[in-house]
């Protein structure tokens, strides 16, 4: 009997999350929430402070999108998943987007079925080694002994590298960015590798940042940004066009100082009245209110103040905009139009 | 009168199978089976429908493609561009590998412990005592990591062992290195050995077999062989005339003499660990992870077969011990010859349950990163591939096939223990 019940109670479970795909729009409004997937802590992406105020670059998208659909960018509870347990609490409906460092691959997109929004950050996988190694290129880490988080595209990236380079190495699989730290300043393994953004960051929160150095090589393409599920389109549209609106609102001068400003009434430029809702009805085609960007704008800025004030050349992290400056600087970031 | 005592003749109904006491509680049971089969039909039907809505087929041709990562520790060769069932298998052997070596060193760990509580010193039998209760009540995944983390930090990374004067040196004459990143130990190589035998061609399955040891270990065997014949000789005439031949020298000469010929026709010598580049090459490498894993779930495991050996002893009646004393017997002699053999019927069925759970509490591996099945085809497979359901089930059904093989041969080895009644 007990038995019985168990999996009674699994079946509902079962078709509760099945269930759940089908308007994400309409839940994520019920519940008066957002579930948003963040990692389980890497400084500047997504890490709490000292009160457990979840703050980051990651954090920023989440709390953005939630601005957009609730009016309220506190509205979020944020789910931290390691790279294991990530796409299965996508794929169940535990949380209703994924805003950790995810790389945008074809076998993720088609294989495991989720639609990848946009990017938010053009990243290559590094390696990070300590000065005193002695090691300038990654050609001469042959037999070298490699600290690397498992179930991510980086393990991958690995082995070929060091297969096509014809050289050995003794991976060490660790679970989080936190072992593999405590792991790699121990001296149990001579690398740490994972996207480069990851090892600024991590390296920041070192005692002695400097005594570490970020190899020349990047040995990967890891465009990372924002996903949700397959069959859920109008949800996707929702987070893709808040992404796109951070980083349209950067491109054409729309700041947290002046929104208020450009805001109230219809300015000059017509893409920034319709972005902000003075003019035109994106708002309402995307099943949102008139003001969502600007909501999404407020809640963090816009997508190069979430950079600057995040992991931008200011902060310990110290990241250059590099591949990430907006299209007219000669990075790759660049919004589709609102029209 | 004797119409109520005469039993119920003729026709039967079909209401009987609710009213007569007779059928109903069979009626109860076939139709509680027949649910509870319907449910689970329904669960999997479902499962299969939902995740064909999903686009996402069950179908285990996955296995079969490359599976694209490395693997630290490996038994068999295998190497990134081989198949994600060679990476499975890769892993399960290393399962079995923690899981058999941790069998071994808790049940050593347990019988002492458990024979030295009930020790009439008070220091001792209190001393294991505190181990007892300090393992067994902590969880054992907190013991691994603990593990791991003293192997990290306290001893000296392959840098250290760098240079003019070094921090750190190797152990027992330069053979042994012992560094954060495991141990290092010479081992035995063949100069002109005859080669590996390759048993199933290119498959997923296939693996090698030093000829250079099966030979070994043959002469090795027929040498104790003939041993136990100038043994049995040396007894019949012993039997025979009352006077024992000498035969020690014989007994010893016909089983070191051709080992130690065959060795030397091999070309046998050790291989030392070297630092080279980052890391110590040559000799074999016990990895740090393995080393935290198998000494925690060990003692972990330890501390309870301790309380089952200590059961069992206590269990075996006082008189037996007094009646051994009596007969002069010594106190060791009487705990290996009377107690501890009758003690073992009511150990081994404990035991064998404690075998289970070190073995799938072995499954922890991941939390110090080795690569057990749990870690390869639970681990990396699953997620790369996004196979929930068929690595979870393959996973399952290979824990399955593990358990019930060890209970299967522990089961067997206390029936040739237990009380024969006849």
């Amino acid at each position: 009997m007990k038995k019985t019940v168990f999996l009674g109670a699994l079946t509902v479970a079962g078709l509760a999350a099945g269930a759940s795909a089908a308007a994400t729009l309409d839940d994520v409004k019920a519940r008066g929430k957002l579930n948003c997937g963040v990692t389980t802590g890497l400084v500047g992406f997504a890490a709490p402070d000292a009160n457990g105020h979840w703050d980051g670059f990651d954090v920023g998208v989440c709390r953005a999108v939630a601005a957009a659909v609730l009016g309220d960018a506190e509205a979020v509870e944020f789910v931290p998943t390691t790279g294991k347990t990530r796409f299965t609490a996508l794929a169940s409906g535990e949380i209703d987007m994924l805003a950790r460092n995810t790389t945008w691959t074809l076998s993720r997109d088609v294989d495991l079925k989720f639609t990848f929004v946009g990017v938010n950050y053009y990243d290559g996988q590094g390696f990070m080694v300590p000065k005193g190694l002695g090691v300038s290129s990654a050609k001469e880490l042959d037999g070298a002994t490699v600290c690397i988080q498992t179930g991510t595209t980086t393990e991958l990236n690995l082995a070929d590298f060091f297969r096509a380079n014809n050289m050995s190495y003794e991976p060490v699989p660790i679970e989080t960015n936190a072992e593999a730290q405590q792991q790699y300043l121990a001296g149990a393994c001579d690398v740490y590798t994972t996207d480069a953004s990851g090892l600024a960051a991590t390296r920041a929160t070192f005692e002695a940042p400097a005594d570490h150095v970020l190899l020349p090589e990047i040995i990967s393409k890891e465009p990372l940004g924002p996903l949700v599920r397959h069959g859920d389109n109008e949800w996707g549209d929702v987070v893709r066009w808040t992404l796109n609106a951070l980083i349209s609102a950067e491109e054409l001068g729309i700041t947290s100082a002046n929104i208020g400003e450009l805001g109230a009434a219809a300015g000059d430029n017509p893409e920034v009245n319709r972005i902000l809702g003075t003019e035109g009805n994106l708002g309402e085609m995307l099943g949102l209110d008139a003001g969502w960007a600007k909501a999404a704008i407020m809640a963090g800025g816009n997508y190069g103040e979430l950079f600057e004030k995040n992991i931008g050349e200011n902060t310990p992290i110290a990241l250059s905009r590099g591949l990430n400056a907006q299209w007219q600087d000669g990075g790759l970031i660049y919004s589709p139009p609102f029209r | 009168m004797t119409t109520m005592t005469d039993p119920h003749q003729g026709s039967f109904r079909l209401s009987m199978l609710i009213y007569d006491s007779r059928y109903r509680s069979m009626t109860i049971q076939i139709v509680a089976l027949i649910g509870f089969l319907t449910l689970i039909g329904w669960l999997i039907s479902n499962t299969a429908q939902n995740l064909i809505t999903l686009g996402k087929e069950p179908s285990f041709g996955f296995m079969l493609e490359p599976a694209g990562y490395d693997i630290n520790q490996r038994l068999l060769d295998y190497d990134s561009q081989d198949s994600h069932l060679r990476a499975a298998l890769i892993g399960l052997l290393n399962t079995l590998l923690v899981a058999v070596m941790g069998c071994l060193a808790a049940t050593v760990i347990g019988v002492v412990v458990g024979v030295l509580r009930l020790s009439k010193n008070w220091i001792v039998s209190r001393l294991m005592a505190v181990y007892v209760e300090g393992f067994r009540n902590v969880p054992v995944l907190l013991w691994i990591v603990f593990a791991m983390a003293i192997l990290i930090e306290t001893l000296p990374p392959p840098n250290a062992f760098r240079g003019e004067n070094p921090e750190a040196t190797m152990k027992l004459g330069e053979t042994v290195a012992v560094t954060n990143r495991g141990i290092y130990i010479p081992e035995p190589l063949f100069s002109r050995g005859i080669g590996d035998a390759h048993v199933f061609g290119d498959t997923s399955l296939r693996f090698d077999v030093s000829l250079d040891l099966i030979a070994l270990a043959s002469v090795f065997i027929a040498g104790l062989l003939i041993s136990g014949l100038i043994n049995r000789r040396a007894n019949a005439t012993q039997n025979a005339t009352g006077v024992r031949p000498t035969v020690w020298y014989w007994r010893l000469a016909v089983v070191v003499l051709p080992t130690a010929i065959l060795l030397w026709v091999l070309g046998c010598h050790m291989g030392y660990p070297e630092l080279k580049g980052f890391n110590f090459k040559g000799g074999t490498h016990m990895r740090n992870s393995l080393i935290a894993l198998w000494a925690a779930l060990s003692l972990y495991t330890a501390a309870f077969i301790a309380e089952i050996v200590r059961a069992g002893i206590l269990a075996v009646s006082k008189g037996q011990t007094e009646a051994a004393n009596a007969l002069g017997i010594r106190p060791n002699k009487t705990m290996s010859l009377v107690v501890l053999p009758q003690a073992l019927r009511v150990i081994i069925p404990p035991l064998i349950s404690n075998y289970l759970n070190l073995t799938k509490n072995s499954s922890l591996a991941i939390a110090v990163g080795y690569m057990d099945i749990t870690g390869t085809l639970g681990g990396i497979t699953l997620n790369q591939t996004g196979r929930e359901l068929e690595t979870l089930l393959m996973l399952m059904l290979c824990y399955l096939i593990i358990s019930l093989t060890i209970s299967g041969v522990m089961n067997w080895y206390n029936e040739s223990v237990k009380l024969k009644e006849r």
